[in-house]
C-alpha cells in the first residue's frame, strides 16, 4: 500500500510527498504500526538509511518492532501511544545536530503530533519528510471548547469532549496538530446535515 | 476638545450606539454604487480633519466600552491573545508605536514621558499610570504586546518575515470576523487565509504578500474592508459561534434597521523597526442601518451595493440569509438620484 | 522619505576602508532599525544622483547617529569613490530609512555568522541585537590580511569572536564551522560569491535545510558601456551612461519606477522587457536562471544591456 493521494485542498491542508532516503546521516524516524510498512520500504531501497537512525514505533506491535530491528537501526523505541513517545521524540530532537533528518509516516494525527514537536525545537518543515499510511481518520480540534477528537472518520461528529456537533474542515494547525472542528448547527440549532464518511 | 466615551456594551443588552457625530465620521467603505475585492491601499495616516483616517490610531467615543469588552473576552478566553516566544521584541515595537502615537495625537488624553529606558505612561480615559523600563519585560504586568493592545481599540497582528512569506506569530484578537487566533497563530500568509473563498484563484493573496512586503519604514498603509453583522456585537469568533449564530437568524423587516451592523475594519499596515516585522492593526467600526442611512448619499449607495453585489460574496460576508430584508428596508432610502464620488457624506 | 543629514565622523579603518557617520544636523533622534539593515546613500553630481545601498554598522536601538563602513572600489562606476574623495566631516548627506532584507530569524536556537572581508559590515549591527537579546552566536570574519581587516577596530574581542586571516596561515575551515552545530541553528554568509557558495555547499553536504542558509551578496552596480533603452508606454528614449546603473538613468529621465535595495537583491525594480534585440548582461541575485535565458526580465538597479534595441514595459 503506497503513500496515500489526497484530493486537492486549501492550503492549510498539508500534503506528504513521501519518504525518500537522505543516506546514512543521523536521523530520527517515527513511524505506527501501518507507517512501519514505509520505513521498511524505505530501508529496503537504501538500506543505509537506518545506519545512524532512532526508530520509534508508536504502536504495540510486536510483529512489525520485530522486523524494524531486522533493518538494523541504531536503536529501536517502542511507545504504546503518543503520550509515552512524546518525552522520548522530545529529548532525540533537543540533542540533535543540525543535519538530522526526521522520518514520519502513519497517520495524519502521527505526523502532525511529531512535525509539531520538530518546529518547536528548531526544525524546519523542510527537514521533515512525510508519508501517509493506513486510515485516513483525522485528529480533530473542537474550535469551541479546544478539546481534541482522535480518530474522527465522519463529518459531521461529535465532539468527545463538549458534545457538540462539529463539521470537519480542511484547515489545518501545524502547530498543533490538528485539523479544525466548527459547530455545524450553530445557526439553527438541531438542523444538521446527513453524516458521510471522510474521505481522503 | 473633550472626549465624551459612551457607557455602552457589546454583548447582552447591546447598548452599543453612535452619537451623531459618531455616525458623520463612520469610515463608510464604498466609494462606488457597486463592489469587488479590490486593492484600494492608501496611505496612512492622512485623512480630512476629524476622519478616522487622520491619526495613526484613532480613538473615539467607543474607547472605554471596547477596552472593557475585551476585558471581558480575555478573562473567559485568554488565548485570544498569544505571542510566539520570538515575537517579543515585535511587541516593543508595537507598544512604542501606539504609546508614541497616541500621546502625539491625543495629547488631553494620553501622556508619554520617556528618559532612556525608563518610561512613564498615562492613560487618562482608562485611569492607567504606570512607569516601566523600555525592552525589559518584568516591570510590566504581562508582555508587551498585551499591555498596549488592551489599551488600543481594535484587533492587532504581528507578523515575522522570512522565507519570503509573512507568519502570524502574534496577536491580540477578540473582535475578528470568524477566525480563530489560536489555530491560525504559526501559519504563514497563505495558509492562514486558506479558508477565504475565491480569492487565491483571482492572485488577490499574491499581490497582497508581495505588497506587504515590500512596506518599509518609512510609509504606512490602510485600506477599508466589510462584513455584516447581526447586533452590536465585537466577539464574533469561531469560539463562540455556537453562541452568537442563532442571533443572526433573529432579523425580521421590522427590526431590520436597528439590528443589522455594517462592521467596517480599518486594517493598517506597518513596518516595526527593531524586530523588521509586520504590525497589522485591525480596528473594527459598527453602524447599524438607520445610522447609514441618515447620511443620504450612503443609504442610496449601500443599497445598491447590497443589492447587486455577487451572490457568492453575500454568502461569504455571511448575511445572504438576511439580504431581502436589508435590501428591501434599505430601498426607502434610494430614490435613484446620482450619488457623488468618494466615501464622504455630502 | 529620506533623512537630510550632517556627517560628523569620517575615519580610515583600513587603507581602503573608511567608516562615516551620520547625525541628524539639529540631534533629533533617528528611527531605529534591525540587525542587517541598511540605507541608501544619495550622491549628487553634476545633473545625476548616484545612489548607493551600505549596510548600517552602529547600533541599531541608537536613534544619535548612523555609521557605514565603505570600501573603496577604484574599478566601481564611483560611488565609493565619491563616498572616499568628496564626504567629509561637516558635509550635508541624504540618506532613506533604513530597510532590511538581512534580518536575523529570531527563531534560531543559535546563530552563526560568517563574514567575508568587507562583507563584515552588516553583522556588526547584528552583533549588538545579538548582545542585547542574549542570544547565543558565533562569529567568524576572514580577511587576507591584518592590514586589511577594517573589521578588527570595530569587533571587540570575546571568545565567541573568530578571526581568520589567511595570509597569517589561518585560513576559515568552514566544514569545522559547521558540522555539529546544534538543531536550530542559522547560518549568516556576507562576502564574495566564492564564500557565500562555499557555505552554501558545504551545509547542503551536512545535510542542512536550505531555509536555515542566509546570505546576502551586496555589491554596488558595475558600471559598463553606454547604452540605450526605450520606454514601452512613451516611446522616449533614455541613455544610461558608463557611470551611471539603469535605474538612476531612468530616475533622472523622469521614468517612474519603484526600487529599494539597489543590490539586485530584493526584487522591487523588477521589469519586464517588451523587446531585446541584443544581450542584457544580468548582474542581479533576484532572477531566477531561467529567467536570465529568457530575456524577457531586468533588474535596472544592477543590470546592463549590449545589442541594439531593448524595450521595458514601463
Amino acid at each position: 500500500m503506497p503513500n496515500t493521494e489526497f484530493s486537492p485542498s486549501i492550503d492549510s491542508r498539508p500534503t506528504y510527498a513521501g519518504l525518500s532516503s537522505q543516506g546514512a546521516a543521523p536521523a530520527i524516524m517515527v513511524a505506527d504500526a501501518a507507517g512501519a510498512a514505509a520505513l521498511i520500504d524505505l530501508a529496503t531501497a537504501d538500506a543505509s538509511v537506518m545506519d545512524h537512525a532512532h526508530v520509534i514505533l508508536v504502536a504495540k506491535a510486536p510483529d512489525m518492532a520485530a522486523r524494524l530491528t531486522d533493518l538494523g537501526p541504531k536503536a529501536l523505541h517502542e511507545a504504546p501511544d503518543f503520550e509515552a513517545a512524546t518525552p522520548l521524540v522530545s529529548q532525540l530532537l533537543d540533542s540533535a545536530k543540525m543535519g538530522t533528518q526526521l522520518y514520519l509516516a502513519g497517520s495524519e494525527g502521527l505526523m502532525g503530533h511529531v512535525s509539531a514537536l520538530a518546529t518547536t525545537a528548531g526544525m524546519p518543515l523542510e527537514a521533515i519528510q512525510m508519508e501517509h499510511r493506513g486510515s485516513i481518520a483525522r485528529r480533530m480540534q473542537c474550535v469551541h471548547c479546544k478539546g481534541i477528537t482522535e480518530d474522527v472518520t465522519t463529518d459531521p461528529f461529535t465532539c468527545s469532549h463538549c458534545g457538540l456537533t462539529l463539521f470537519v474542515r480542511d484547515h489545518f494547525s501545524r502547530r498543533l496538530g490538528v485539523f479544525q472542528g466548527v459547530c455545524v448547527d450553530a445557526e439553527t440549532p438541531g438542523v444538521v446535515p446527513e453524516t458521510v464518511e471522510i474521505r481522503a | 476638545m473633550t472626549m465624551q466615551f459612551n457607557d455602552e456594551t457589546f454583548r447582552g443588552d447591546y447598548s452599543y450606539f453612535n452619537s451623531p457625530a459618531a455616525v458623520k465620521r463612520f469610515p463608510f467603505p464604498f466609494d462606488q454604487d457597486s463592489y469587488m475585492y479590490s486593492v484600494n491601499i492608501e496611505q496612512h495616516p492622512g485623512g480630512p480633519k476629524g476622519s478616522p483616517f487622520e491619526f495613526a490610531f484613532d480613538v473615539d467615543e467607543h474607547y472605554v466600552a471596547e477596552m472593557k469588552d475585551r476585558e471581558i473576552t480575555l478573562a473567559g478566553d485568554p488565548m485570544r491573545c498569544q505571542s510566539l516566544p520570538h515575537m517579543e521584541l515585535a511587541g516593543w515595537d508595537l507598544l512604542e508605536l501606539i504609546m508614541v502615537s497616541k500621546a502625539r495625537d491625543y495629547p488631553e488624553l494620553f501622556k508619554l514621558t520617556r528618559d532612556g529606558n525608563d518610561w512613564h505612561w498615562v492613560n487618562k480615559p482608562l485611569g492607567i499610570e504606570k512607569r516601566f523600563t523600555f525592552l525589559d519585560p518584568t516591570t510590566l504586568p504581562c508582555g508587551p504586546m498585551e499591555y498596549i493592545t488592551r489599551q488600543a481599540q481594535g484587533d492587532f497582528a504581528l507578523l515575522h518575515e522570512r522565507e519570503g512569506n509573512l507568519w502570524l506569530d502574534a496577536g491580540m484578537i477578540t473582535s475578528q470576523a470568524d477566525w480563530s487566533l489560536d489555530f491560525d497563530v504559526g501559519m504563514n500568509f497563505f495558509e492562514w487565509h486558506a479558508p477565504v473563498p475565491k480569492a487565491r484563484k483571482m492572485g488577490v493573496f499574491d499581490k497582497a504578500l508581495k505588497f506587504l512586503l515590500a512596506v518599509g519604514q518609512d510609509q504606512s498603509y490602510r485600506r477599508l474592508n466589510w462584513t455584516m453583522t447581526v447586533n452590536p456585537r465585537l466577539d464574533t469568533s469561531p469560539e463562540n459561534y455556537h453562541k452568537w449564530g442563532p442571533e443572526k437568524r433573529t432579523v425580521t423587516p421590522e427590526n431590520v434597521g436597528k439590528k443589522q451592523f455594517l462592521r467596517v475594519e480599518l486594517q493598517t499596515f506597518w513596518r516595526l523597526p527593531r524586530s523588521n516585522a509586520l504590525a497589522f492593526p485591525i480596528r473594527c467600526y459598527l453602524a447599524n442601518l438607520e445610522d447609514i442611512a441618515s447620511q443620504p448619499k450612503w443609504g442610496r449607495r449601500l443599497h445598491r451595493v447590497l443589492r447587486d453585489i455577487d451572490p457568492d460574496l453575500a454568502e461569504y460576508k455571511g448575511f445572504a440569509v438576511n439580504q431581502k430584508y436589508i435590501v428591501d428596508y434599505l430601498s426607502q432610502f434610494d430614490d435613484g438620484a446620482e450619488t457623488s464620488p468618494g466615501i464622504f457624506p455630502d | 522619505m529620506k533623512l537630510a543629514l550632517k556627517v560628523t565622523e569620517v575615519e580610515q579603518l583600513s587603507p581602503l576602508v573608511k567608516r562615516f557617520r551620520f547625525e541628524d544636523p539639529k540631534g533629533a533622534s533617528l528611527p531605529v532599525f534591525s540587525g542587517g539593515a541598511h540605507i541608501t546613500v544619495d550622491m549628487p553630481e553634476e545633473d545625476a544622483i548616484r545612489r548607493n545601498s551600505y549596510s548600517l554598522i552602529s547600533d541599531p536601538y541608537d536613534g544619535t547617529g548612523y555609521e557605514i563602513a565603505v570600501r573603496r572600489e577604484d574599478r566601481g562606476r564611483g560611488g565609493s569613490l565619491y563616498m572616499h574623495t568628496k564626504v567629509a566631516e561637516g558635509d550635508d548627506i541624504t540618506v532613506s530609512l533604513p530597510s532590511n532584507l538581512f534580518q536575523l530569524d529570531l527563531r534560531a536556537k543559535k546563530h552563526v555568522l560568517i563574514g567575508g572581508g568587507i562583507g563584515i559590515t552588516p553583522f556588526l549591527s547584528q552583533l549588538k541585537q545579538l548582545e542585547m537579546e542574549q542570544k547565543p552566536f558565533e562569529l567568524h570574519y576572514a580577511a587576507r590580511s591584518r592590514e586589511e581587516a577594517a573589521g578588527l577596530k570595530l569587533l571587540q574581542e570575546a571568545a565567541h569572536i573568530h578571526v581568520h586571516i589567511s595570509e597569517e596561515g589561518a585560513r576559515m575551515d568552514l566544514g569545522a564551522i559547521l558540522d555539529g552545530q546544534p538543531m536550530g541553528t542559522h547560518v549568516y554568509t556576507c562576502g564574495p560569491d566564492g564564500l557565500i557558495t562555499a557555505v552554501a555547499d558545504q551545509t547542503a553536504r551536512l545535510g542542512w535545510p536550505k531555509t536555515a542558509v542566509h546570505s546576502e551578496a551586496f555589491t554596488a552596480p558595475p558600471p559598463g558601456e553606454p547604452f540605450e533603452v526605450v520606454i514601452a508606454s512613451t516611446g522616449q528614449t533614455v541613455t544610461v551612461k558608463a557611470d551611471q546603473s539603469l535605474l538612476e538613468a531612468l530616475e533622472a529621465a523622469k521614468v517612474e519606477i519603484d526600487s529599494s535595495c539597489r543590490g539586485g537583491a530584493c526584487g522591487r525594480c523588477h521589469t519586464k522587457v517588451t523587446a531585446c534585440d541584443g544581450r542584457i548582461l544580468h548582474n542581479d541575485h533576484w532572477l531566477s536562471e531561467g529567467e536570465r535565458a529568457a530575456q524577457q526580465d531586468i533588474m535596472p538597479c544592477m543590470s546592463r544591456f549590449k545589442g541594439t534595441r531593448l524595450e521595458l514595459d514601463l
